[in-house]
C-alpha cells in the first residue's frame, strides 16, 4: 500500500508534495552553498585590483598557483600528508572496527562505538593544542622518555613537523574512518565466512577472499570522509606543524584574510578542490577494478 | 581467546584517542604557567581566572547564541528534508539531497571562503548573525542523518490510520509524527548545538570582530601564561558535552526502542 489515501485527500501529486516539502532546506542550500560555490568559481577567474575586483576575465590566477614555486610546494605537501593521513587512519581504524564487529558481544557494541565518539565531541582547537604538548620538545614523550633513560636528549623529529600533524589529524578523523567500516562489516552475512572456511580456506585467505571485498564500500566510505575535509584543515599545521607543515588552507586563509587577494584565493580553493575530486574519483575507480577481482 | 590480540590492540588504540582528554584535567588543576611535567601541586587558581575574563564572557555569550540559534535552524530545515526524503519521490530529488548534504564531505575552508564572498559581495556586514548562517549550512546534514533514521522507523500505518480517522495532514503531522520522532528531534538539537560549539574555521572567517569561543581560545594559544586558564576551560568543555552527548544517546535509544528498531550504532 502506498500513499494513495493521503494523496487523495490533500489533492495533490506526491511528485509536488515532496517538492514543497523540501523546498526550505533546498532554497537555503542553493542561496548559500550553491551560489557561493559558484561566485568563487567565477572570482577565480576576475582580475584583482587594488581593493576590489575586476570585472575582466584572467586565467592568471591559475598560471599563478600551478607555477609559483611557493604554492607548488604546499599543494604537493598538502596532497602528501592528506594521502598519508588517510592511509594511517584508516589502516589504524580498521582493527578497531573489525573488533567491535565480530568480537565484542552485540549488547556492548553501542558502549564502544560510544566511547570511540566522545573524544571527537570535544573541543577541537583543545586536542589539537594537547598533541603539541604531548609531542612537543619539552612535551610528555620527551619527558618521560628522559625520565626513563630511554633516551639522552629530545627528540627533535616528533614535535613541530609534518609527522606531527600526520599523528594529530589521525587522532582527529579517527570516528569518521571506525564508523563507516564498522557499518560495513556489521552487514557482512556470518555465513558467508563459515562457508569459506568450510570450503578449505585459512583465516586470512577468508578475510581476503571474503570479509575485505565486502567491507570495501565502508573503506571507500572512510577514505573519502577522511581524505576531502583534511585539504581544509588549517588549525592542526598551524599549531602543531611549524614553518614546514604548512598547507593548502593556510595559502587559502592567507591570500582571503592577510592579502585580500580573492581571485587568486579562489584559485588555489578551486584547484585543490579539484585535485582532491580527482584523486577520489581515481580511488572509486581503482576500488571498482579491486572488486572485479583479478584477470576480469 | 578468540579476538585477543584485536582486544588489546583496540585498548591501545582507546589509549590513543583519550590521551589527550587524560591530560587537559590534569593541567587544568596543576599549580604551574608551564604546561609540561612534571605537575608541580593541586590549584583550581585557574578555574577562578575564567570567572573574571570578560574577553571570555563575550565569547561564551557569542557562542551560545549562535549554537543555540544554529541548532533550532538546523533541526527544523532538517525535518523538512529528512521528511521529503524518506516519505516523498520526487524528480531531483537526489540532487537536491546531495547538495544540502555536500557540507559533510566538503572542506569547511571552502565553505567559509565561498560565504565569505558572497556575504562582502552582497554587502552583508559580517556578525553573529553570519556565522549562524555558515553554521546552519554544515550542521543541517548531521541533523538529516540523525532524523532519517528516525522517520524511516516510522510505521506508515498508523498515519494512514490518522488519516481515516478524519484527521489532515498537519494535525496528523503533530499528533502522530512528531511525537514519534520526538527523540530524534532531541538528539538533533543536541548534536547541533554540540558541533556549532565547537566549529572554528566557519566562526574564525564569518565573525568579524564578534569572537566566538573557540576564537577566543586560539587567540589565547598566542600568550602562554594564558594557557593553564583555556586547560580549565577545556575540561568545563569537555564535562559539558559528555553530559550533552550522554543525554543525545539516551533519546536516541529511546527512539530506537519506541519504534521497535535495531540498534545500528552511534550518530555519525
Amino acid at each position: 500500500m502506498t500513499s494513495g489515501g493521503v494523496l487523495r485527500r490533500t489533492g495533490r501529486s506526491e511528485a509536488a508534495t515532496g517538492l514543497a516539502m523540501i523546498s526550505p532546506t533546498a532554497t537555503y542550500a542553493i542561496l548559500l552553498l550553491a551560489a557561493p560555490l559558484a561566485l568563487i568559481f567565477i572570482v577565480s577567474f576576475l582580475t584583482d585590483g587594488y581593493l576590489e575586483i575586476i570585472r575582466t576575465f584572467t586565467f592568471a590566477n591559475y598560471i599563478e598557483a600551478w607555477t609559483n614555486e611557493l604554492y607548488r610546494v604546499v599543494m604537493v605537501r598538502s596532497l602528501l600528508v592528506a594521502l598519508s593521513v588517510t592511509a594511517v587512519t584508516v589502516l589504524l581504524a580498521f582493527p578497531v572496527a573489525y573488533f567491535v564487529s565480530f568480537h565484542v558481544d552485540p549488547s556492548r557494541k553501542s558502549l564502544w562505538l560510544f566511547l570511540i565518539t566522545i573524544p571527537f565531541w570535544t573541543s577541537y582547537l583543545i586536542r589539537v593544542f594537547l598533541w603539541k604538548v604531548i609531542l612537543g620538545y619539552n612535551g610528555v614523550v620527551n619527558s618521560s622518555l628522559l625520565g626513563l633513560g630511554i633516551i639522552s636528549e629530545p627528540l627533535q623529529w616528533i614535535n613541530y613537523n609534518v609527522g606531527a600533524v600526520v599523528v594529530t589529524l589521525a587522532h582527529a578523523y579517527a570516528p569518521f574512518a571506525i564508523l563507516p567500516i564498522f557499518v560495513a562489516l556489521e552487514k557482512i552475512d556470518r555465513s558467508l565466512l563459515e562457508a569459506g572456511q568450510d570450503l578449505g580456506e585459512s583465516r586470512v585467505m577468508t578475510f581476503l577472499r571474503v570479509t575485505l571485498p565486502l567491507a570495501m564500500p565502508g573503506v571507500v566510505a572512510a577514505v573519502l570522509i577522511v581524505f576531502i575535509p583534511i585539504i581544509g584543515d588549517f588549525v592542526t599545521p598551524q599549531l602543531v606543524g611549524g614553518p614546514e607543515g604548512r598547507m593548502v588552507a593556510n595559502l587559502i586563509q592567507l591570500q582571503y584574510l592577510k592579502l585580500d587577494n580573492y581571485p587568486l584565493g579562489s584559485a588555489i580553493a578551486v584547484s585543490a578542490m579539484a585535485i582532491v575530486t580527482l584523486v577520489s574519483l581515481l580511488f572509486l575507480y581503482l576500488n571498482r577494478r579491486y572488486l572485479r577481482g583479478p584477470g576480469s | 581467546m578468540r579476538g585477543g590480540w584485536f582486544k588489546v590492540y583496540a585498548l591501545v588504540y582507546l589509549v590513543f584517542l583519550y590521551a589527550p582528554i587524560i591530560l587537559l584535567p590534569m593541567f587544568a588543576f596543576n599549580d604551574a604557567t608551564v604546561i609540561a611535567f612534571p605537575l608541580s601541586g593541586f590549584s583550581t587558581k585557574w578555574f577562578a581566572a575564567l570567572v573574571d575574563d570578560p574577553l571570555l564572557r563575550d565569547a561564551v555569550r557569542n557562542s551560545l547564541i549562535i549554537a543555540v540559534t544554529t541548532a533550532i535552524l538546523s533541526t527544523t530545515l532538517a525535518v523538512f528534508a529528512a521528511r521529503a526524503s524518506t516519505r516523498y519521490r520526487f524528480p531531483g530529488k537526489a540532487g537536491l539531497m546531495g547538495l544540502i548534504m555536500l557540507p559533510l564531505v566538503l572542506p569547511e575552508i571552502i565553505v567559509a571562503v565561498s560565504l565569505l564572498s558572497i556575504l562582502l559581495m552582497a554587502g552583508i556586514e559580517l556578525s553573529i548573525l553570519t556565522v549562524i548562517l555558515g553554521h546552519v549550512l554544515i550542521c543541517t546534514p548531521f541533523c538529516i542523518a540523525i532524523l532519517s533514521s528516525a522517520f524511516q522507523s516510522l510505521d506508515r500505518s498508523l498515519e494512514e490510520a490518522a488519516y481515516d480517522l478524519g484527521e489532515t495532514p498537519f494535525s496528523t503531522f503533530r499528533l502522530i509524527i512528531l511525537p514519534l520522532v520526538m527523540p530524534g528531534i532531541i538528539s538533533s538539537l543536541l548534536i547541533s548545538f554540540t558541533i556549532s560549539l565547537d566549529e572554528f574555521i566557519i566562526a574564525f572567517f564569518l565573525a568579524g570582530t564578534q569572537a566566538t569561543l573557540p576564537v577566543y581560545i586560539l587567540s589565547q594559544f598566542r600568550f602562554p601564561q594564558a594557557v593553564p586558564a583555556i586547560m580549565a576551560l577545556g575540561t568545563i568543555l569537555v564535562c559539558l558535552s559528555i553530559l550533552l552527548l550522554g543525554i543525545a544517546e539516551f533519546f536516541r535509544r529511546r527512539g530506537l526502542a519506541r519504534s521497535g528498531a535495531k540498534d545500528t550504532g552511534g550518530f555519525l
